[in-house]
């Protein structure tokens, strides 16, 4: 790489190092470049696009109905979020709804989805904090979420589970009883999870204090989801804008108070909660009736602009179609909530040492796929 | 004031680390409530999830029979091109030309498992098989087709 005006080191002693992109803490391929004083961080660059692969021109090119599954690609562990999202504005164009059963599938889909992404956040966590044993604590509960996927979609982590007007097929018979199991598999857990990495002197030590986070910062970056949650900012979609269904299950938004790390860990962890909850209100209320609409063959939506926004595991993804009038839409756009959480990334850790940068990172949750699409 | 501050932390912290080593202890000495699972090697009998999507498959009757009738759905449904039809112009017995498949050719290395195909079938042609192991050492030994040879439709499928 050439020197350019950026690379040279100002002050005395300043000097650069590359993270990644094959480093593992960094999750993925995410390549930042670190300026930096012995070890404290003066300046970060995050260096995007060794995993870009021109999604959203992909997704211009297939059909309404073809293009969801795409999705899946992006934020893959929220992939069944992302397939709602699609298909929600989708159904937004055709102005159909789905059906009231379909409805609660998917929002029970969407809520394991969010339990599974934030289960192998916490290992994850711990993992780059030095901890192992959550880890597989975690991968435990989280392996009997995937098998209710496998078992009603087909599929583990790419289900393809959501059309237009819709699921793809009907729950397995087995799926309530799962769920129940799971309920109550999770609920005793939680303890477990507080037990060994929430209480835990060496983490707190490392989260507390680190990686601050202002309100106002979070709001002029577009942070979403939790990242922005944890300073307290409340931005969840679906207590302000409400799909699917959401307004009518009662749950808290979880806000933090002091917008460091250890604050959006316990908004995360307090989350997980909430999402059982939410479960638990729907799985012995699904409605009798069809999982599907009924749909035409070609879909093609009427002449404008649509846009449909969820909430992921991450944050805001944000969904918007610009439809002419044909079979396959004329424009796609993708507002995925890692980008924005990550370009917070150079506010939380300047200032910080270089090991509270795997903290902060950790605890953002980054899914490079989706930061590049 | 400031000892009893810094004992104080000693102890709560000596005390986090004993609790989540008495949570791991547990597990240690209670090796029946630990979960690992291993590679399914058991083949003869191992159960798949019945909707598990493995790769697309096209069912054969004893008489070698398929319900496939050369529509292409699956082919305009499929969102990678994992699917090509190539169809013929069969004389049935009584003069009448009918379209019939002559070969079906699923390439597994495009396939995203999407389902797209199945649900688009009008005459349940093609399913989904729950086989997971598709590691080759040749790209061209996934290209497969899919109806046997000399197979035929069967009666009465539209």
């Amino acid at each position: 790489m050439s020197l350019l005006g950026e690379d040279i080191v100002t002050g005395k002693g300043e000097f650069v190092i590359n993270i990644g992109p094959q480093h593992p803490s960094t999750h993925g391929v995410l390549h930042l470049k670190v300026w930096l004083d012995g070890e404290t961080i003066n300046k970060i660059q995050p260096h995007l696009g060794y995993i870009h692969r021109s999604i959203e021109k992909m997704s211009e090119c297939l059909s309404y109905r073809n293009f969801i599954y795409v999705t899946s690609r992006m934020d893959y562990l929220s992939a069944h979020i992302n397939n709602q999202a699609c298909a929600l504005a989708v159904e937004k164009g055709l102005q159909i709804e789905a059906t009231p059963r379909g409805r609660v599938i998917r929002l029970l889909m969407a809520e394991l989805t969010r339990l599974q992404s934030h289960l192998l956040w916490w290992g994850c966590t711990g993992l780059d904090l030095g901890a192992v044993t959550p880890f597989f604590y975690a991968f435990r509960e989280r392996e009997a979420i995937m098998d209710i996927m496998d078992e009603t979609c087909g599929a583990r982590l790419t289900m393809n589970y959501c059309v237009p007007g819709g699921v793809m097929y009907d729950v397995h018979p087995n799926f309530q009883k799962r769920v129940k199991d799971i309920i109550v598999q999770l609920r005793s857990r939680f303890d477990e999870y507080d037990q060994l990495l929430t209480g835990n002197v060496i983490f707190e030590q490392r989260t507390k204090g680190v990686g601050y986070l202002s309100p106002e910062d979070a709001v002029s970056y577009g942070c979403t989801g939790a990242t922005a949650r944890g300073s307290g900012v409340s931005c969840d979609i679906r207590k302000w804008f409400p799909y699917d269904g959401y307004e009518n299950v009662q749950f808290n938004e979880i806000l933090g108070k002091t917008g460091d790390c250890y604050d959006r860990y316990m908004v995360r962890m307090a989350e997980m909660k909430e999402s059982v909850n939410i479960i638990e209100q729907l799985i012995n209320n699904i409605p009798e009736g069809d999982f599907q609409a009924k749909t035409k063959m070609v879909l093609k939506l009427a002449k404008g602009e649509y846009y449909q926004r969820v909430e992921t595991a991450r944050g805001e993804l944000g969904v918007y179609i610009v439809s002419d009038g044909a079979a396959s839409p004329y424009r796609i756009k993708y507002r995925s909530p890692n980008f924005s959480n990550l370009s917070a990334l150079e506010v939380m850790a300047k200032g910080a040492k270089i090991g509270d940068l795997v903290a902060i990172m950790s605890t953002i949750d980054l899914v490079i796929p989706d930061v590049d699409r | 004031m400031f000892l009893k501050e810094y004992f104080g932390t000693i102890y709560k912290s000596v005390k986090s680390l004993l609790s989540g080593m008495k949570l791991t202890g547990y597990y240690f000495t209670h090796p029946q409530e630990i979960q690992t699972e291993e590679y399914p090697d058991n083949r003869a009998t191992l159960k798949m999830f019945d909707r598990f999507k493995g790769e697309v498959v096209m069912p054969h009757d004893e008489n070698n029979e398929h319900r496939c009738t050369g529509c292409q759905a699956c082919e305009i449904a499929c969102p990678n091109g994992t699917i090509k039809v190539i169809t013929k112009q069969e004389v049935q017995a009584d003069g009448k030309k009918k379209k019939a498949i002559d070969v079906f050719v699923y390439h597994l290395e495009l396939c995203t498992m999407c389902n797209m195909c199945v649900t688009s079938c009008p005459s349940d042609a093609i399913k989904m098989a729950q086989t997971f192991e598709h590691s080759v050492y040749d790209k061209k030994q996934l290209k497969k087709v899919l109806n046997k040879p000399g197979s035929k439709i069967m009666e009465g499928v539209e």
